[in-house]
């Protein structure tokens, strides 16, 4: 592990590392983990926003002055739910993957 | 020198392989967004070092690195003296262990770093055992609790970390819970701002070693709260005060029949239980009520 990042450090003159050291920002693609997704009632939502506060992966995005005012980013969701569960509403469902609900 | 392949909203990635409804990425956003980009990370081995980086690759976008279990304190102190030297005062170093690097092996280099009064901001995410190695008990796990080394429920009562911070006397301490994120973040923003070392005691929720649906994560922690399992208190130069104080407990019940990890326990065992939390809540709440009278 050592070496290979010796090798990906060597490349930058300016900076002599050894050991590992993070050198991206990446992301895994969580959203394969995926077995439920969330789906909303649009008419029973009152755009409080506490799905998007609870949601671990911080994926939700409330979009006030639209119909479709709650919007899932499904690359990274993982299908958990908390926000199904604390929806003072209870407007949101959790419905299979690849089910046309 | 920093590669980013990644757009996020914060400065967490939105990809981290933490486990469907864990409680520790939630509490990770929240922190790294109140302290902002002007923050150095110690994080020891654990659930935690998922965000400090695996192999090349990273999931914040703050300077930080993977010390030892044992030194996690120590570590940020030594951060904290260069960044003295250097004359910077204003940036924040954070180490962010779990209940094992705190209350059990990286305990004297906490206690350390709150005798000497350095300057560091110490939080502990508690998810009451060893998660990431397999699910082995803990000092924090509290009574009769099931893991791997304790599978017919543990049989003494849990390490109280925060009444160890008190006995040190340090400018500030608060326990806190995820299902009240503003709370938390402005005991975050209360850490941040204090001169000398100050600790948050965080429970954390954990679908995998208490085996239950992931979707419950924050009602457990909202539950563990109202029936006294975990008390919300802050300690800020030498004055107690609790935050959430509760006329009629409820059962124990409703908090351990969701998780698998009390699944073991009869009746009598759950009534036995039941006597010893609202046993030490009312002593702990005694003890608080005292010091909030004579300091």
């Amino acid at each position: 592990m050592q070496k290979q990042q010796e090798k990906h450090m060597s490349k930058l003159k300016k900076y002599s590392v050894l050991g590992p050291v993070a050198t991206t920002f990446t992301a895994s693609d969580t959203g394969s983990w995926r077995l439920e997704r969330p789906k909303v009632v649009f008419e029973d939502c009152i755009k409080c926003g506490i799905c998007a506060q609870v949601c671990p992966v911080d994926i939700v995005e409330i979009r006030k002055d639209e119909k479709e005012c709650v919007v899932f980013n499904f690359d990274y969701c993982k299908g958990c739910g908390i926000c199904a569960n604390e929806c003072p509403k209870k407007c949101i469902m959790m419905v299979p993957e690849r089910s046309e609900v | 020198m920093y590669d980013i392949q990644h757009e996020s909203k914060g400065l967490v990635s939105h990809g981290v392989n933490a486990c469907a409804g864990c409680g520790l990425e939630l509490i990770a956003r929240n922190t790294m967004e109140v302290l902002g980009e002007n923050t150095i990370v110690v994080i020891p081995p654990g659930c935690g070092s998922l965000f400090s980086g695996y192999g090349a690759g990273a999931a914040m976008k703050l300077p930080g690195f993977q010390g030892n279990l044992e030194n996690t304190a120590a570590c940020a102190a030594g951060i904290r003296a260069a960044l003295n030297a250097k004359g910077d005062k204003e940036t924040t170093v954070l180490a962010f262990a779990g209940d094992g690097g705190t209350v059990d092996i990286g305990l004297q280099s906490l206690s350390g770093v709150m005798e000497r009064r350095d300057k560091v901001l110490y939080i502990c995410y508690d998810n009451e055992a060893y998660m990431n190695t397999g699910i082995q008990g803990s000092s924090s796990t509290p009574y009769q609790a099931s893991t791997t080394t304790t599978p017919t429920g543990k049989p003494t009562e849990r390490k109280s970390l925060m009444e160890i911070a008190i006995a040190h006397d340090i400018p500030y301490a608060a326990t806190a819970s995820i299902h009240n994120l503003r709370d938390f973040r402005r005991k975050v923003q209360k850490a941040k701002d204090t001169n000398g070392p100050s600790l948050i005691h965080i429970q954390t929720p954990c679908p995998t070693g208490w085996r239950y649906d992931p979707a419950r994560s924050v009602e457990l922690a909202r539950l563990a709260v109202q029936t006294g399992a975990w008390i919300l208190y802050e300690y800020e130069n030498g004055k107690i005060k609790v935050n959430m104080k509760l006329k009629n407990l409820k059962s124990i019940e409703e908090y351990i029949k969701p998780q698998r990890r009390f699944r073991h326990l009869s009746q009598e065992d759950i009534e036995e239980l039941q006597e010893t939390v609202k046993k030490n809540y009312q002593r702990i709440m005694d003890r608080l009520e005292y010091m909030e009278g004579t300091v």
